[in-house]
């Protein structure tokens, strides 16, 4: 393999892992989730490093795999996927497209910084209250707006 | 035992297994939650800190596997050893009880977890600091939750007020053990592997009774106080829960789905 092979090829795999979606948030892929930590081609194989998010995260084990299947979609198949524990992931890790896709699909993002108020994915008002610190998910606790009596789910501020 | 494995080797092993057995053993009773919650918010929100724990457990045991030249691996070492090899407190193997007395359990816990991690940080072994640093920021979590139920809780019914004064005369007595410390431990603290544990007792104290007394709750005088599980010497619950928890892979070694 040339280094303009391992250029195109490296080109080619970070376009495929781009497309690969957080499964219990399907609209925001794992780079805008910021678990996706690099891509190495090392000798014959494609060595995919991503960080876990919450220890207990059960998407984890899911999410490697969904590397592992889109890769092999385009016939990459000699792939390795590392789970490493640094960096430390926090929500400060979240894209800013990530965190619009998340708002689009109803979920409010992880509060910002000098942000003090958790707003409404649907009407946007920030009269909302806390039902329960968890959520469908272990990255999510469970809001509801006191103006249009939605109940949303709230991405944790993890840092 | 692998041979190579130096002395402080050995304490470190043996002491990333208390870490390790007391996350799993806290995490596999709040397990024992799914379906039984009092409603479902508070039956997610227990098996969510069940997974929490579970994968705390997880990065001590690959800690200590690693220090076993792989001879064993974090499922040996979780599902593969007897109780007398466990050596977490007795307060974590005790049974769910109520739910006052699982929220109080839980209280005491991350209380302590909050200041055993935050000591840990600072550990001269990198890879325990790290694994610290990312337990303790789920751990803030899970103690603003017990630390809030604890009072709503004390300060709400009677019956609730009588549930969570009967689970503090129950359980008071287990929390000494958490910080027990034997002479392995000691070498740890010694060479600052390891924080202080009289720190972190008095810290926990402090937080603990404050809290506490501003729920109107009152401390036992005297009762029997827990003590054994860093010898392997447990209560009779561990044996059931180990049960539970390891028939599967043992009655069918290297099962996957
Ligand atoms: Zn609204």
């Amino acid at each position: 393999m040339t280094a303009s092979d391992k250029q195109l090829n490296l080109a080619t795999i970070e376009k495929i892992l781009a497309a690969v979606k957080d499964p219990e948030i399907p609209v925001i892929s794992i780079r805008d989730l910021g678990i996706l930590q690099g891509v190495e081609i090392t000798g014959d194989a494609v060595v995919v490093k991503i960080i876990p998010t919450y220890s207990g995260c059960p998407a984890m084990y899911a999410i490697q795999s969904d590397i592992k299947n889109a890769l092999a979609a385009h016939h990459i198949t000699a792939v390795k996927v590392m789970l490493v524990d640094d960096p430390i992931w926090t929500t400060d890790m979240i894209s800013k497209k990530g965190r619009a896709a998340m708002q689009a699909y109803g979920i409010a993002p992880p509060l910002d910084v000098g942000q003090k108020t958790i707003k409404c994915p649907q009407c946007q008002s920030e009269n909302t209250q806390c039902i329960s610190e968890f959520g469908s998910t272990a990255c999510k606790a469970l809001y509801r707006c006191e103006d249009c009596l939605e109940p949303f789910d709230y991405f944790k501020c993890h840092a | 035992m692998n041979q190579t494995v130096t002395v402080s080797e050995q304490a470190l092993y043996q002491y990333l297994l208390r870490l390790a057995d007391s996350s799993l053993t806290m995490g596999q009773r709040l397990a024992e939650w799914c379906g039984h919650g009092p409603y479902l918010e508070e039956d997610v929100a227990l098996t969510n800190v069940s997974l929490d724990a579970i994968g705390h457990a997880q990065m001590f045991y690959q800690q200590a596997a690693a220090l076993t030249s792989n001879e064993k691996s974090a499922d040996d070492l979780a599902f593969l050893r007897d109780a007398h090899e466990y050596r977490n407190p007795i307060i974590t193997e005790l049974p769910r009880g109520d739910f006052a007395y699982t929220t109080l359990k839980q209280y005491f816990i991350d209380a302590f977890n909050l200041y055993l991690f935050t000591g840990l940080q600072n550990s001269n072994n990198e890879t325990l600091a790290l694994s610290a640093r990312k337990a303790l920021m789920e751990v803030k979590y899970h103690l603003k939750r017990s630390e809030a139920w604890v009072e709503r809780l004390a300060l709400s019914t009677e019956t609730a007020q009588l549930k969570i004064q009967k689970a503090l005369d129950d359980l008071w007595f287990y929390t000494p053990e958490l910080f027990e410390v034997d002479e392995d431990m000691q070498g740890l603290i010694n060479a600052a592997v390891i924080p202080d544990y009289d720190e972190i007792k008095q810290n926990w104290r402090q937080l603990v009774e404050k809290h506490l007394n501003a729920c109107e709750l009152k401390l036992p005088e005297s009762g029997w106080v827990a003590t054994g599980g860093l010898a392997g010497e447990h209560s009779e619950h561990l044996g059931y829960l180990l049960a539970e928890m390891q028939f599967l892979p043992r009655a069918y070694p290297g099962c996957e789905w």
